[in-house]
């Protein structure tokens, strides 16, 4: 009756074996009795394969009841929920669950099992080998960055940040096409939210689920998302985009307020600098001719030339008294500060310009060597692009899709 | 009547030893005549009592968890769980025993039947409390990740209500040894037989009946207190 996916044998390490699945709201609506306005009204939209659709808005908006017909925990009253072109109708409930990965804000762990166990749940409902199981759940557990020796452990012996990331592991276990997360990281403090949202997406990236993700909170939707839906009281769907095209064009006054005063900067927290088309830098060297610094110099768009040392790591602005004479001087006019990174988020590499109070700095690759010149009117430029031309990196999006996933914060 | 103020007045300590040497020592019965008391009849004795005692747990439990643990699994019949349960626990014993003679007759079917109706209120109680204790969102991650209905209860309610049944079954346990010195009013021999005979035993028979009895119920919630240790998930020790 369940539909197991037997393609991975017992010997292979299952990562994502399984095609991310398709989903489709088509009128999706739910009525309580008693109740005459809709808790969900007529939601459609189709969240492609391997994308992160964020339902968000204002509390009773129906949001976490919109995700939770999809893996039928509230019946559907009118229209449709398919998954691959499936009616989720169609199928036994707890067979459809167990394809589904679930997580909610408390987590849910059974306080009776040890980790290992919590993680296993559904591999055993869906009657896997003992080997088989044993090996996904080791790779589950180090997949979410939970040491050795976590898996003999118990959910009262973890921190709430530890709990959730088995949480997360728990849902991954049956590798499932489809995840349905519910404020998964609301219970967390602010600085474990960030750090599990960034792990989060990493694993996003390698693993291409199918996410349905519920939040009340408009930055964490615009930071996960690929596509966000803004649902209003009475379960209406006030505006379906990707984050970039929200923030660029609020539908109407609703989600303008909802999205806050401050969307432009929000804007800025989509791309990182490697995405605009930074100010080429006159890279110059001690000892260089003047007359080849001088073409440089004619060719970049910033008229002041940038001293790098013998790797091209930028030294300082130079000052005038460095370019007389015949051969370039070691005549710096300031340090090159603050230097901005290729992979930084635009919201925080404009916060350096501001806090250094200078208009523009020297942009490095990941070996320190210049790429560019990033200044407050690159950004501000970067703002007027519209949204269906906004460049994001491969590690941001879905391969082919223009929406943004996120900022996610290197690594380094 | 016959056992008299003269035992009365004897001294606590005498009286105590006397207790003792007769659950060990069969001695002339006070009506004389019959060697009553010694360890072979209050071994008897106690194997009857225990019989009777742990059939009417076994069937208590054979009621009660199943009906407390699918209450609480719907979160339905709270007033039945509780409400009637704590009725059930003021009638007494003895009534009851009294008005199933009318019924059922005298015999061990009768205190039988009596000792059940004592057992299962804290039983169902227990159970009732312990699953709807059971935290929401486990149950909730449980049916949302598959489970059915009764993998739900047997997976996850009934392993995190096992610490409140066996607290269930303790109280139960205790009461119902403890009651069933009542059997022989039902003409079922019982330990209650040398105290409710005190004519025939004496009061050496009451103290002594009395004093394994107590033992009997300390015995059994210290078992019971064991068992629920060794029940309870590792999980929820910490």
């Amino acid at each position: 009756m369940t539909a197991p996916d037997n393609s991975s044998g017992s010997n292979a390490t299952p990562r994502s074996t399984r095609e991310a699945a398709t989903l489709e709201f088509r009128g999706a609506t739910k009525r309580y009795p008693g109740q005459e306005a809709a808790a969900v009204d007529g939601l459609s939209l189709t969240v492609p394969a391997g994308e992160i659709l964020v339902l968000v808005g204002p509390s009773g908006c129906g949001k976490t009841t919109a995700m939770r017909m999809v893996n039928r925990m509230i019946e559907i009253t009118e229209g449709d929920i398919l998954l691959d072109e499936r009616s989720v109708r169609d199928r036994a409930p707890a067979e459809l669950r167990r394809e589904i990965g679930y997580v909610i804000q408390q987590i849910g762990l059974f306080p009776h099992m040890t980790i290992a166990d919590n993680v296993a749940v559904v591999p055993r409902l869906l009657g896997w080998e003992r080997d088989r199981i044993d090996a996904r759940v080791k790779e589950l557990l180090e997949l979410v960055s939970l040491g050795e020796g976590t898996g003999e452990r118990y959910p009262s012996q973890l921190s709430g940040g530890q709990r959730q990331r088995v949480g997360v592991a728990r849902a991954l276990a049956a590798d499932p096409p489809l995840m349905l997360m519910d404020e998964p990281f609301g219970a967390i403090d602010p600085i474990n939210r960030e750090r599990l949202q960034n792990e989060f997406l990493r694993l996003q990236g390698e693993l291409r689920k199918t996410i349905v993700f519920v939040t009340h909170d408009i930055d964490e939707a615009i930071k996960m998302g690929d596509k966000i839906a803004v649902l209003r009281t009475g379960g209406r769907l006030a505006q379906y985009a990707s984050p970039a095209e929200l923030l660029m064009y609020p539908a109407d006054e609703f989600i303008e307020d909802f999205v806050g005063a401050d969307r432009a900067l929000k804007r800025l927290a989509l791309q990182r600098v490697r995405d605009i088309d930074l100010w080429r830098a006159a890279t110059v060297r001690v000892g260089e001719p003047i007359e080849e610094a001088r073409r440089k110099i004619a060719d970049a768009d910033i008229d002041m030339p940038l001293l790098v040392d013998e790797h091209g790591r930028p030294e300082g602005w130079l000052s005038e008294r460095g370019m007389t004479g015949e051969r370039v001087r070691a005549e710096l006019r300031s340090r090159a500060e603050p230097t901005v990174e290729l992979d930084d988020v635009l919201r925080d590499a404009l916060a350096d310009l501001i806090e250094s109070e200078v208009h523009y700095s020297p942009v490095v690759d990941a070996e320190g060597c210049v790429a560019g010149v990033l200044s407050l009117e690159v950004i501000s430029q970067t703002l007027q692009i519209p949204p269906d031309q906004v460049r994001t990196g491969p590690d941001l999006v879905a391969p082919g899709d223009e929406a943004v996933a996120g900022s996610e914060a290197p690594s380094r | 009547m016959a056992a008299g103020g003269g035992d009365m007045s004897m001294p606590i300590a005498s009286l105590f030893t006397d207790a003792i040497r007769f659950i060990f020592v069969p001695q002339e019965s006070v009506t004389g005549g019959v060697q009553v008391g010694g360890i072979g009849e209050i071994s008897s004795l106690t194997a009857n009592h225990l019989v009777l005692s742990a059939a009417a747990i076994a069937v208590a439990c054979v009621i009660a968890l199943p009906l407390g643990l699918w209450l609480g699994h719907v979160g339905k019949g709270e007033f039945l769980a509780i409400s009637v349960s704590n009725v059930g626990r003021a009638v007494p014993t003895l009534a009851l025993i009294a008005f199933f003679i009318a019924f059922v007759g005298i015999g061990f079917f009768n205190v039988l039947l009596a000792l059940i109706l004592l057992a299962i209120p804290p039983l169902l109680t227990n159970t009732y409390v312990g699953v709807r204790g059971v935290s929401p969102d486990a149950v909730d991650a449980a049916r949302g990740m598959g489970m059915s209905e009764s993998q739900i209860v047997r997976r996850v309610e009934l392993p995190l209500a096992v610490r409140s049944i066996f607290g269930g079954l303790q109280l139960s346990a205790v009461s119902v040894v403890a009651t069933a010195i009542l059997g022989p009013l039902a003409s079922v021999d019982t330990l209650g037989t040398p105290i409710v005979s005190v004519n025939v035993y004496g009061q050496a028979g009451l103290l002594g009946a009395a004093i394994v009895v107590a033992a009997l119920a300390i015995l059994v919630y210290l078992v019971l207190t064991a068992l629920q240790r060794a029940a309870t998930p590792a999980g929820l020790k910490a």
